[in-house]
């Protein structure tokens, strides 16, 4: 029994590497020697044994149940106490924090835990949210776009967010003043196009989004988008070429 | 065995140089031979092709439960859904045939890559929906192991059509039950218009639809080679080559009312290899039709059509090719980042492509004049340069420019997933589907494409759509 536990643990870290970074597998991040001599193994093992293919897809599968699960929408909370209160679970559950009106951030601790007293906010509206490394996809933006007052949203780092998520922020459209998209590794520019819907927006942070493929013109264009909007990002003399006279 | 192998080996090499062309004196090419006994060898080994003759690997297999005619996006989706749909891993063999592996000529890729909700029948905006749930989750549904995942390269940009004073009254009609479907679309005034999109001239706009999500344009390439690669992960069979002839045989049955009819049933499917007379006959069950812009032909073949007209019999598969223009300009002072895909009252379309100024578009249904049009709507590109042009065939369906689905009703074995006029790449993930399930259960389970079955050519039922792009 000892030899099935350990491929399951070998193919278990590797995919636990695998989709936090969605670009990963595609890109030179060089492993240390033995990681890569497991990986090289497990590739062989998948490409002439069936069982081994299979168990491997089983396990990505579950990464991607996990994910579904995280986002899951608690629709009994948003009956009975609101979509105020839902919205703020939602993200106290995912380990983020969340800011009523009038009241002070709330944020779980360490391990995943927080006090339950904000159920008695129901009719104040959440004003901001930190979502920060939280794992929200496309479902789970369900339970954000419910919070029709929101002014600040920060989506900082967040691994599945991707351009698809930002085309539903145009719900959002008749509150949001602050937004943050810093780090997120699945933003390209296409997705930034969509947030032309938000003109009440007054801060934009797009720095360091590594799938944009030209971050000085993606500002440019961005500024020009959303004339009333003080945008973060990149810098535009980044990404130009010193011409010949410069370099010398 | 060996032996007979080596002899093999030796005696095949003058045969397979070809008389007359040895190089120089006695050079024996040894390490030809011994790659030849090589490859011998593997042949006589479990899971070779044994072949004593000739080698055959090129060919396709001699049996296989379902054929599809057509490696396009829709044939592909079928074969994916058909294996993912089985009730048992590895009970249905699929064989996609294809003429061109370069695909230089097919649909797919040279689309222009648009989806949009924004339809009148609710069958197609049904469709659209589940085909952009299936984008979007592109990478759980078409995950292979230790490949790279997907980028569809998709902007969520949404469409903007514009209507007229005629068209404004069926545009609001449109768009209720594009509401009532679960598309997200608003209608914009022309005032709205300019407020939003201060680069619009809205002069004979009377409304316009925009959709706010699900809406945009994505990379096709990307979609045939995620399906490509994933559909030979789970084991359908390639083959490179052309499908000359079918081979069926027919009952003389009697209807319920007593007329007669002739069923025909396809047994056999005649592959014939590029550049050569070879072809090999391929024992199928079930043929699937999604040739694309040459269905008519495929379908001609098996005898579709063939009968006095105004009978089922002669009811020809109406779907012919049809040339549209692309052309590419560049516009300097042209529309920013937040341009939809714009259709324009007269037919033509553009949209944005990468974040250089640049665009692409053309004009649907009728070839006039592009640029004029184009200038009126955005005065910005009455100063624009073209750079480049291509074209291709939209499978163009003469009788109501919307799919043909499901089985016909007398070659019994034949199922058509073909004739969607320019927009079938938006809806391929859904009627391949939908197709699958018509050959697994015998009905559609979760969309219901009846109104798009062959029948309605023969019993003359127009299913139209208005605005095909």
């Amino acid at each position: 029994m000892a030899a099935p536990r350990a491929f399951l643990h070998l193919a278990s870290s590797i995919w636990k590497w695998g989709p936090r970074d969605i670009r990963g597998l595609s890109r030179t991040v060089a492993p240390e020697g033995s990681q890569r001599k497991g990986r090289a193994l497990l590739q062989f093992l998948a490409d002439h044994f069936y069982d081994v293919e299979a168990l491997r897809e089983y396990l990505f599968r579950k990464q991607v149940l996990k994910v579904h699960q995280k986002n899951r929408s608690f629709t009994h909370i948003k009956e009975q106490y609101g979509p105020y209160i839902a919205g703020a679970y939602f993200v106290l559950k995912q380990g983020g924090a969340v800011k009523f009106q009038g009241q002070e951030w709330m944020q779980s601790n360490g391990r995943g835990r927080f006090s339950l007293d904000f159920f008695k906010f129901q009719a104040v509206p959440v004003e901001a949210v930190d979502a920060s490394g939280c794992a929200i996809n496309y479902q789970g933006l369900d339970n954000l776009l419910a919070l029709k007052e929101l002014q600040s949203l920060s989506l900082q780092r967040c691994p599945h967010v991707d351009d698809w998520c930002l085309s539903r922020l145009h719900q959002l459209a008749g509150s949001l003043q602050e937004l943050s998209l810093a780090g997120c590794p699945q933003v390209s520019e296409r997705g930034l196009a969509c947030l032309h819907h938000l003109q009440k927006l007054r801060r934009l942070d797009i720095s360091d989004l590594p799938a944009v493929s030209n971050p000085g013109l993606t500002r440019i264009l961005v500024e020009e988008m959303l004339p009333n909007c003080e945008v973060l990002g990149a810098d535009w003399a980044q990404g130009l070429k010193l011409g010949p006279e410069e370099q010398s | 065995m060996l032996r007979r192998a080596l002899r093999l080996g030796v005696g095949r090499c003058p045969l397979g140089r070809g008389l007359g062309t040895r190089r120089g004196g006695s050079t024996l090419d040894w390490d030809g031979k011994v790659s030849d006994i090589k490859k011998k060898i593997q042949s006589v080994l479990p899971g070779g092709a044994w072949n004593p003759l000739y080698d055959t690997s090129h060919l396709p297999p001699e049996h296989s439960d379902v054929v599809i005619v057509g490696g396009g996006v829709l044939g592909l989706s079928v074969a994916y859904w058909l294996k993912r749909l089985e009730k048992r891993r590895g009970a249905i063999q699929v064989l996609v045939v294809d003429r061109d592996y370069t695909y230089s000529q097919a649909s797919t890729v040279l689309s222009v890559g648009g989806i949009r909700q924004q339809f009148s029948l609710p069958e197609n905006i049904q469709l659209s929906l589940f085909s952009v749930d299936f984008l979007r989750n592109i990478n759980e549904y078409l995950a292979v192991v230790d490949d790279p995942p997907l980028d569809l390269q998709f902007n969520p940009l949404g469409y903007l059509l514009l209507a007229s004073e005629k068209g404004a009254a069926i545009m609001e009609n449109n768009v209720k039950v594009q509401r009532q479907e679960g598309a997200k679309v608003c209608l914009m005034s022309p005032e709205q218009l300019r407020n939003k999109f201060p680069w619009i001239n809205t002069e004979g706009v009377a409304l316009a639809s925009y959709g706010l999500e699900n809406e945009g344009w994505f990379d096709p390439w990307c979609l045939l080679q995620g399906l490509r690669r994933k559909v030979q992960s789970m084991g359908v069979r390639f083959c490179h080559g052309e499908v000359t002839r079918f081979i069926s045989s027919s009952d003389r049955m009697e209807t319920a009312s007593g007329e007669e009819v002739t069923l025909k049933r396809i047994h056999e499917v005649h592959v014939k290899m590029d550049r050569s007379l070879e072809y090999q006959p391929v024992e199928c069950a079930i043929v699937i039709n999604a040739a694309g812009a040459w269905s008519g032909q495929i379908a001609e073949l098996a005898g579709i059509g063939k009968g006095p007209p105004g009978t089922l019999q002669g009811t020809k598969l109406p779907v012919e090719p049809r040339k549209r223009y692309v052309y590419l300009w560049h516009c300097p002072q042209g529309p920013g980042l937040e341009t939809p895909f714009v259709t324009d009252t007269s037919g033509t379309y553009f949209r944005r492509e990468g974040l250089g100024n640049n665009y692409l578009g053309g004009c649907s249904p009728t070839e006039d004049k592009v640029w004029p049009h184009l200038a009126q709507r955005v005065p910005a590109f009455e100063s624009l340069k073209v750079r480049s042009a291509w074209a291709g065939y939209y499978d163009y369906n003469t009788f109501d420019q919307n799919g043909v689905v499901g089985p016909h009703p007398l070659v019994v074995n034949m199922y058509f997933a073909t004739g969607f006029s320019g927009h079938g790449l938006q809806q391929a993930p859904a009627v391949g589907r939908a197709v699958a399930e018509m050959v697994l259960e015998g009905h559609f389970q979760t969309i219901n494409l009846n109104p798009f079955l062959f029948s309605r050519f023969y019993l003359g039922e127009k299913v139209e759509e208005r605005n095909i792009i």
